[in-house]
Formats: structure tokens, C-alpha cells, sequence
């Protein structure tokens, strides 16, 4: 059985109160709960405070550029499909210098799982805005405050991602519960996760998410398979902020359709050495 | 208000800079240690001290083409970088200067991943080296100011119409309170003429800019841009004299310190060099013939102040904070050496890289670089080069 403490990693260097504590709880009790060991799982990430989250687990991990996290983890998933590769970064990794990558990802519909720690703040450059800002919210680089925010979901429905969901860092239980739901999965799984920043956002609190979120599993006539519906929740944001289950509908996955892997990890494949001749006499 | 000093971090003297040109827009990506400098433009700028466009991207790459686009309708046009962004942006700074759109960018130098690191070297700054910019390094705020002044007034003479990078290292001087001369906004405007960019993108005067060149002109375009970059020494030499009849402050492509009869010299290129000044001092009570040279004009390569200014060394010992892997010396290192191959009177080269990932090297350090230095010109190595203070 694998347990709590198989996951302990390094010392954590977090500001006190930051959402990404409840966030590396979540992943961490999902994974045991799942029976996973440590050496099963790759988790990819950015740079950011919450590219830092693999550092503080332990399993195995690559460190990617800032906004290069879902090209590498799609990467190493198409190399050897049994590891189980959980992408994490946070919303200015993914939805700004990595947006495009976040798009295709979807779209290919890779077998793996995307944390996105969304604290609509630049945390690690000290608290500029990013694409997640909401409207107004005023930073060093937006003094008369931000533009339009991107709306991640919306943006992941529009792709046919296979797996939408959003998690709060506050409600430990119900995020783990989701992570859960989202490594069974099969194809792309993208977690938003509503992260209080407690120093760089002083708008978006734990109180002010406590106050809006809501679960859409209490929902009871709520269909996540119904693509114009989860269009809709996803454009809730304000009084009433929907958590759970957004979209989900299950197709190909990118690995399942690759012939290359039919006969197992390309890793495993052995390298016939002797064919190495008879394929160059081609071109001799 | 006149000429004032004033004790202020090196990048906010940047930001000021950049309002006494009156840039009309500046486009940025936050990144350590960059990010002051384009936080305090956004404030001048939302404060209503600067008249801008402050536009916040979401890349490094977007940042440079939106300076591109902007720079290409005739906008005076700025931006700071650091280390992964200044690689970001490597594809659309050829675009730059192959285009000839006068941007102005500050480069915090860092270090390049993998491992990460946020500190200083000059590993972001060797990777860009043949983009076509101008580039220039600053060992100091008061420099780094300057010479942001100055690098519009390059960029955008008409004979040269080329991007500037004014290279500062990250922490050493972005982070560093100094005073700062910051001269009157009138007496800028006389030094820095309005912009006025000569083929602007007009719907009155459609034009085409990066076209597609077939094999019969691309060679030609090259080749002009060569020979546009290599001239405009000429117009940095000039707007430096210039400068410094206007605000009492010269500089030159290359800077000697204490060079007198100095059988030995050091060259170092940014920040350090100030570090290096002590060292010299020290030898040089100590009645060693030691001298030092700072390289201030990377782009385009100073050759014959070079030349000129080690012909009469016996030993000339390179630092770099640098690595050209597998290759051979440093990058700086490698082009003076080729500089100097074909002259009949030349010191001998020693090559040193050191300072890398925000490595320091104290006054001490050079000490025993210089001595080292010394050592291998009468023994010889069987290195290329040595890295100094790696720790076994
Ligand atoms: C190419 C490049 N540009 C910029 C940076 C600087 N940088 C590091 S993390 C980051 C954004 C951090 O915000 P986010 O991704 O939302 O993560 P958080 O720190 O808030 O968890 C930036 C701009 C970088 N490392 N590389």
C-alpha cells in the first residue's frame, strides 16, 4: 500500500498561507488513494511557484522552460504510455507563453493530466498580471488595471478537450477527489485550480472563493456531456463559480492512435541492430 | 529643473531614461531581473509622466513583434529582457535588424537554463551575438543611462537604422542603488532629435517589408546589412563625442585603465570590470606592470581600437562569463584572438571563463586570475582555456 509518506519530498519554500499548500495536498492524497507509487509518475513543469510543486513531492520529475510544460509531458507520454504524466504549472506558464502548446495538447487529446494553478497573478516575478487577471485588476505592469481575461474553460470546451474540470485549493477533499477523476481518465484532462495568492492577489481570497463556489456533483440535472451546457457553466464567474466536473466526453486518444505503439512503449522496443544494414543497403 | 544626481536603482534610471527619449511604446515580458525596469516604465506611463503606449504581452516573442510592428509605423520603441526571453525572442531579432527597425532593448544579462538560474552571466547575450543588432555593454548605472540615451540617437540616424541592445548585468547593476546623473528633459531633446523614420508603413505610401528573396538577392541584402552594421562604428563614435560635449561624460569602443607601459593586461566586458579596476590598483602598488581593458562595443566588433589598444602587451588575459562548449576560448576571447592572428606585434592570449550563474569574482579572484594568467603565458596549458574558481 502505498501512503502519505511515500510522497514526502523536499522542504517547502511557499510563502505561509499560499493556495499551492492545499493544492500539493490534493495531488499527493489523490495518488495515494489511487495506490500509485512514486516511481510510476512523471510530473512535468514550468517555471513559476507552481512549476515547483513536483519539487515538493516525490516521484519522477522534468523541469521544463517557462510555458514549455505540455510539449515535453506529451513527449515522454508518447515515449513510454505506462508512466502516468501529470503536467503542472501555473496560468501565466500555461495560458500565456504556453498558450498555444495548451490548445494543441487538447486538440491531439494526449494521455495525460494538466494541473493549472490558477491564481490570475504572476506569483514567481513578484505579482504582474496575467491572462487570467480579472478585468480591472490593477499590477505593477497594469496600473490602470487589467484587460479581458482569457476564460480557460470556455477556451478547453472549444478544443473538445476530453476532460474539463476546476478545483478550488481551499476544498482539499473535492480537488482530490477531481485529480482523481483526472489521472483515471483516458486522454487529456485539464484541471483549472482556483489558487489564492496571499500576496500578489489580494482580490480573488479564500474568502472570496469560500463566498462564490459552488459543486456541480450537488447539481443533480447537470450533464457534463452536454457540450453547449458546459459551455454555459463555463462562462459563470462572479456571484456563482462552478467546481467539478465541466466537460467530459471520451474519444481516440492521441497514444491509442499511434501505430508506432501497437506493439507496446517505444521505449521497451528493442533496436534491431542487425536490420541496421539491410535498411542502409536501401540507399546505397 | 537642471542636471540633478540622484541615488536611485539602476533600472529605474533606465525607466527614466526612457522617458527622457519619449519612447511612444514599450512592450514587455516581465522576467528576473528584468522586471523593474518595465514596472517602473508602466508606472511613469500610468502616472502620466510618459506619454506611451505600455502594451503587456504574453511572451518575449510577442514582445519583440509588437516593438517590430510599432517600430515599423514609425513609433520610438523600447523593451528590456533577460536570459530565456532574450532566447525567446532570438527568431524576431534577425527580423529586427534585417528589417532595420531601430528598437532600443535593455538586456538584464542571466544565465541560460538548464539548471535554472536567475543570475548573471553572459550566456543570454553570446547566444544573439550575430542577430545584426548594435550592442553595448555598460559596466556601470551612470553608463547603462547613457547609453540608453544614446542608443536611440544610434539606432535612428539614418545612416543606420539598426536595433540597439544595451547589455547590463542582472542583479550587479539592474538591483544596484547608484547616483545617477539624470540630466533636464530640455537638454535630452536637443541631444535626441524627434523620430522621424524614413519609409514608415503608410496607407498613403503602401509599402512591402521581409519580403521573400529568392537566391539571386538574398546574398546581396546580407551583404549590405554587413556592411550597414560595420559603418555605423562610425555614427557610435561620433554620437558618443557628442554626448559628451553635451553632458561631460565620454565614452569609447574600448577603455584602458592604468594601460601605462602595462606588460600584462586584463580585459573584462561588463560589471566585473569595475571589480577589476581594484584589483589593478593593488597590483599595481605592488609594482607589477598590469593594466586593464574594457570592451564597451561588442557590436559592431571594434577591431582596430583592439588593436591598438594590446599591441604593446606582452600577455593579454581574457575573462569571459561565457562558455563557447566544445568550442574554443570564451566567445570574447575567440574574436580578439582572431583579431590580433594576423598582426606582426601581439601579446599572447590567455583565456579565462569564469563568473558564470552569478558566480562572483572578488578583487582577489583577479588577482589570481592576472597571476595564473602569467604563469600559463611562460609555461603554456594544455587547456584551450581555464575556468576559474571551479570548485573540485
Ligand atoms: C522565457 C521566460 N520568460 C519569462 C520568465 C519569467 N517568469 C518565470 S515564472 C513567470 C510567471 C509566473 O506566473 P505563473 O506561471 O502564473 O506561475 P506562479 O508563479 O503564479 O505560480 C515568469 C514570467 C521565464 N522564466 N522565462
Amino acid at each position: 500500500m502505498v501512503a502519505m509518506t511515500d510522497y514526502a519530498g523536499s522542504k517547502l519554500a511557499w510563502c505561509p498561507g499560499c493556495g499551492n499548500f492545499g493544492i500539493l495536498s490534493a495531488v499527493n492524497k489523490a495518488l495515494v488513494e489511487l495506490n500509485i507509487e512514486p516511481h510510476r509518475v512523471l510530473m512535468v513543469s514550468g517555471i513559476g511557484q507552481a512549476g515547483k510543486l513536483p519539487h515538493y513531492t516525490r516521484c519522477n520529475i522534468l523541469n521544463m522552460l517557462h510555458g514549455r510544460t505540455l510539449p515535453a509531458a506529451a513527449g515522454a507520454k508518447i515515449a513510454n504510455p505506462e508512466l502516468i504524466v501529470i503536467a503542472v504549472g501555473g496560468d501565466g506558464d500555461g495560458y500565456g507563453e504556453g498558450g498555444n502548446h495548451f490548445i494543441h495538447a487538447m486538440r491531439r487529446n494526449h494521455d495525460i493530466t494538466y494541473l493549472v494553478h490558477n491564481n490570475q497573478v504572476y506569483g514567481l516575478t513578484k505579482g504582474q498580471a496575467s491572462p487570467t487577471s480579472d478585468l480591472g485588476f490593477v499590477t505593477k505592469t497594469t496600473l490602470r488595471g487589467a484587460t479581458m481575461p482569457l476564460n480557460p474553460l470556455a477556451l478547453a470546451i472549444a478544443c473538445d478537450a476530453s476532460f474539463v474540470g476546476r478545483g478550488f485549493a481551499g476544498d482539499v477533499e473535492h480537488l482530490a477527489n477531481l485529480i482523481k477523476m483526472g489521472i483515471t481518465h483516458k486522454g487529456f484532462a485539464f484541471i483549472d485550480v482556483l489558487q489564492p495568492c496571499v500576496i500578489f492577489n489580494r482580490k480573488n481570497t479564500y474568502n472570496w472563493y469560500r463566498e462564490r463556489v459552488y459543486k456541480l456533483e450537488e447539481e443533480t440535472n447537470y450533464d457534463p456531456s452536454n457540450k453547449a451546457a458546459a459551455f454555459n457553466k463555463a462562462q459563470e464567474w462572479g456571484e456563482q463559480i462552478p467546481i467539478g466536473i465541466i466537460y467530459r466526453k471520451q474519444r481516440p486518444t492521441f497514444e491509442e492512435q499511434l501505430p508506432a505503439l501497437d506493439k507496446g512503449p517505444l521505449v521497451k522496443q528493442k533496436i534491431e541492430i542487425g536490420r541496421i544494414e539491410e535498411l542502409l543497403d536501401e540507399f546505397l | 529643473m537642471t542636471t540633478q544626481r540622484i541615488g536611485i536603482e539602476v533600472s529605474r534610471a533606465i525607466a527614466i531614461a526612457a522617458k527622457l527619449a519619449n519612447v511612444d511604446v514599450v512592450s514587455a515580458y516581465p522576467i528576473t531581473p528584468q522586471t523593474h525596469i518595465v514596472e517602473d516604465i508602466a508606472e511613469l506611463v500610468a502616472d502620466g509622466e510618459l506619454d506611451a503606449a505600455y502594451i503587456p504581452v504574453e511572451s518575449e516573442h510577442s514582445a519583440m513583434s509588437a516593438c517590430l510592428g510599432a517600430s515599423a509605423v514609425g513609433a520610438r520603441t523600447f523593451t528590456a529582457t533577460a536570459g530565456q526571453g532574450l532566447e525567446l525572442m532570438h527568431e524576431v531579432l534577425y527580423i529586427a535588424s534585417s528589417m532595420r527597425l531601430p528598437v532600443v532593448m535593455t538586456v538584464a544579462n542571466r544565465a541560460l537554463s538548464a539548471p535554472l538560474s536567475i543570475w548573471c552571466d553572459h550566456s543570454d547575450v553570446m547566444a544573439v551575438r550575430d542577430t545584426g543588432w548594435i550592442q553595448i555593454f555598460a559596466a556601470n548605472g551612470q553608463e547603462t543611462f547613457d547609453n540608453v540615451l544614446c542608443a536611440f540617437r544610434i539606432a535612428e540616424d539614418q545612416r543606420v537604422l539598426l536595433p540597439v541592445m544595451i547589455h547590463l548585468d542582472g542583479f550587479y547593476l539592474t538591483h544596484m542603488v547608484e547616483p545617477i546623473y539624470v540630466p533636464e528633459q530640455s537638454k535630452v531633446d536637443k541631444f535626441l532629435p524627434p523620430y522621424e523614420y524614413p519609409l514608415p508603413l503608410d496607407p498613403n505610401k503602401p509599402i512591402t517589408m521581409g519580403a521573400f528573396a529568392p537566391p539571386n538577392i538574398y546574398t546581396e541584402t546580407k551583404k549590405a546589412q554587413q556592411a550597414n552594421l560595420t559603418a555605423a562604428k562610425e555614427v557610435i563614435l561620433q554620437c558618443w563625442r557628442e554626448f559628451g560635449n553635451f553632458f561631460g561624460r565620454y565614452y569609447s569602443p574600448v577603455e584602458g585603465y592604468r594601460c601605462e607601459k602595462a606588460k600584462v593586461l586584463l580585459l573584462v566586458m561588463g560589471s566585473l570590470s569595475e571589480t577589476a579596476m581594484s584589483a589593478i590598483d593593488t597590483l599595481r602598488d605592488e609594482g607589477k606592470e598590469v593594466g586593464l581593458i574594457k570592451l564597451r562595443l561588442w557590436r559592431p566588433f571594434p577591431f582596430d581600437e583592439i588593436r591598438r589598444a594590446v599591441r604593446d602587451a606582452e600577455v593579454l588575459i581574457i575573462l569571459d562569463r561565457a562558455l563557447s562548449f566544445g568550442g574554443p576560448a570564451g566567445p570574447v576571447c575567440s574574436e580578439i584572438r582572431s583579431a590580433l592572428y594576423n598582426e606582426d606585434k601581439k601579446p599572447k592570449v590567455i583565456s579565462f571563463v569564469g563568473g558564470l550563474g552569478g558566480r562572483d569574482i572578488s578583487p582577489d579572484g583577479f588577482k589570481e586570475i592576472i597571476n595564473r594568467g602569467i604563469e600559463i603565458s611562460q609555461t603554456g596549458s594544455e587547456q584551450e582555456f581555464e575556468m576559474f574558481g571551479v570548485r573540485e
